[in-house]
């Protein structure tokens, strides 16, 4: 039974793998070809998330689950955006747009904004000097926040140019180093997936 | 209990009620604090500077609100940079709940510099698919968006017409916070040779440092100090900064804590005779 998703898998990464390096204009075209229907994966992979999101909440609101309340919030909203949406348009003058700005946005804002509070907190009671990289950790932090703000020359000329250096220095160097980490990582994951070494994208057997 | 005692084991409420002020004060009374302009946010500024009038750019605005304290600003100091240059603008996002806000920040830039849809800027919208949009852009254009965002064909749009890839764009300008911009940086420009300038969150900034360079970017601009970096390059006090007053006194506010932190933690161990 998992011959053929193998197979699909093994064909599309090896196509789209040899046709980056054929600049021939049927080659190319096919390869077009292969981005749009992936475009039509996309599409049906938004209607199966929609499908498995209204099939989980609603099983929590029928089985009055804990939390089933938001749940049923959840399916409301879906179901009110996707009418209005088909029915008035998506545009900023439109009962979506409209909510959007008022709720969604501001409400998404807000939680992110919270971090400022919990990472306050946090770094009061655990940004600790316990050892000699510890304390590295925090004189480099305190230069950074400090900085890299405006008010970062007006305490000391120099910090500006300090934290440039820790940035292109350091900072750099580390980062090249993962980045070829990353890069040779995602290769070798790559064609484990292509030859069917790694199948875990295929789910529980 | 001690005083060092009782430090440490502080209510945290009290710490948000300080960062809580550390917000709210300098955005009711601005303090006005000097914004340097760092040499990554300069290259960017001078990259889009440099275009002649009349050319055409691809801006993509990939962020959703969570983040857009940051990247809102940056939309629209490029977006009013763009326009006073009279640089058109091709504006798309890649996330679905971009679009309200990329749309807020066409029409506000646009107001502000008397720009007009469709002759000084076109909005393609949203399009799933991060890999496949980039490399479809680079190979047809009309294949991935047949229409703009409000359902107009784009050989009805002026600014479209004879715009079909990356080669009759001058740049791609790749405002995200999020892996979008590895993937830019893969196929815009690695596979497409698109000139590329890129403006993220400030905690991703330091992940394309190396991009810049080895001149794969243009320009960096990131976080809300680079944004704050661009209005004062364009001569414009806009919401960076204005932010950057409360950013500044939170950041003191946090060393503080930490320095504070740490003192009561060594003053402590040292009167139980545990510590150094």
């Amino acid at each position: 039974m998992r011959r053929g998703p193998l197979l699909v898998t093994f064909l599309s990464g090896f196509a789209v793998a040899a046709l980056f390096f054929i600049p021939n204009y049927r080659a190319q075209t096919f390869n077009n070809k292969l981005l749009e229907w992936t475009l039509v994966v996309y599409a049906f992979a938004l209607i199966l998330g929609s499908i498995s999101l209204w099939t989980n909440h609603a099983r929590k609101v029928r089985n009055r689950s804990e939390g089933w309340a938001f749940s049923a919030v959840t399916l409301i909203s879906l179901v009110a955006i996707t009418v209005l949406g088909i029915w008035k348009g998506v545009g900023e003058d439109t009962p979506v747009g409209r909510i959007y700005s008022t709720v969604n946005s501001p409400l998404a804002s807000t939680m992110f904004a919270l971090l400022a509070f919990v990472i306050a907190s946090a770094a009061f009671r655990a940004f600790r000097a316990r050892s000699v990289e510890a304390t590295l950790l925090l004189a480099t932090a305190i230069v950074m926040m400090v900085g890299r703000v405006s008010i970062g020359p007006l305490i000391s000329p120099h910090l500006p140019a300090m934290t440039e250096w820790l940035l292109d220095v350091p900072n750099l160097a580390a980062k090249r180093a993962i980045a070829i980490g990353v890069g040779l990582g995602a290769v070798s994951t790559a064609l484990k997936i292509i030859l069917g070494i790694e199948r875990s994208y295929l789910g529980r057997s | 209990m001690s005083f060092v005692r009782k430090l440490l084991a502080i209510d945290r409420r009290i710490i948000f009620l300080l960062v809580g002020l550390g917000v709210v004060l300098p955005l009711l009374h601005p303090l006005n604090l000097p914004v340097t302009v760092t040499p990554r946010v300069q290259a960017a500024y001078d990259a889009i500077d440099a275009l002649p009038p009349g050319s055409k750019i691809l801006l993509s605005m990939d962020y959703e609100p969570d983040i857009m304290a940051e990247l809102m600003p940056m939309s629209m100091a490029v977006l009013r940079h763009c326009f006073r240059k009279h640089v058109r603008v091709i504006a798309m996002t890649l996330y679905p709940a971009g679009t309200g806000l990329g749309e807020r920040a066409l029409t506000l830039a646009a107001k502000a510099e008397g720009a007009t849809r469709n002759k000084d800027y076109a909005w393609l919208g949203y399009k799933s698919g991060f890999q496949v949009v980039m490399i479809g852009i680079g190979e047809n254009l009309r294949g991935i968006y047949p229409v703009d965002f409000y359902g107009t064909p784009l050989d009805s749009i002026p600014i479209l017409r004879h715009v079909n890839s990356y080669r009759q764009m001058a740049m791609v300008v790749n405002l995200s916070g999020s892996s979008a911009t590895d993937y830019w940086i893969q196929f815009a420009q690695g596979r497409f040779h698109a000139p590329l300038v890129v403006g993220c969150t400030a905690v991703m900034a330091t992940d394309y440092y190396p991009y810049l360079s080895s001149k794969q970017i243009l320009g960096l601009i990131g976080g809300m100090k680079g944004a704050a970096e661009y209005e004062r390059l364009l001569d414009v006090i806009g919401d960076a900064r204005r932010g950057m007053d409360a950013q500044s006194l939170v950041h003191l506010i946090v060393v503080a804590l930490v320095i504070t932190g740490n003192a009561a933690l060594f003053w402590s161990r040292r009167s139980e005779g545990t510590g150094p």
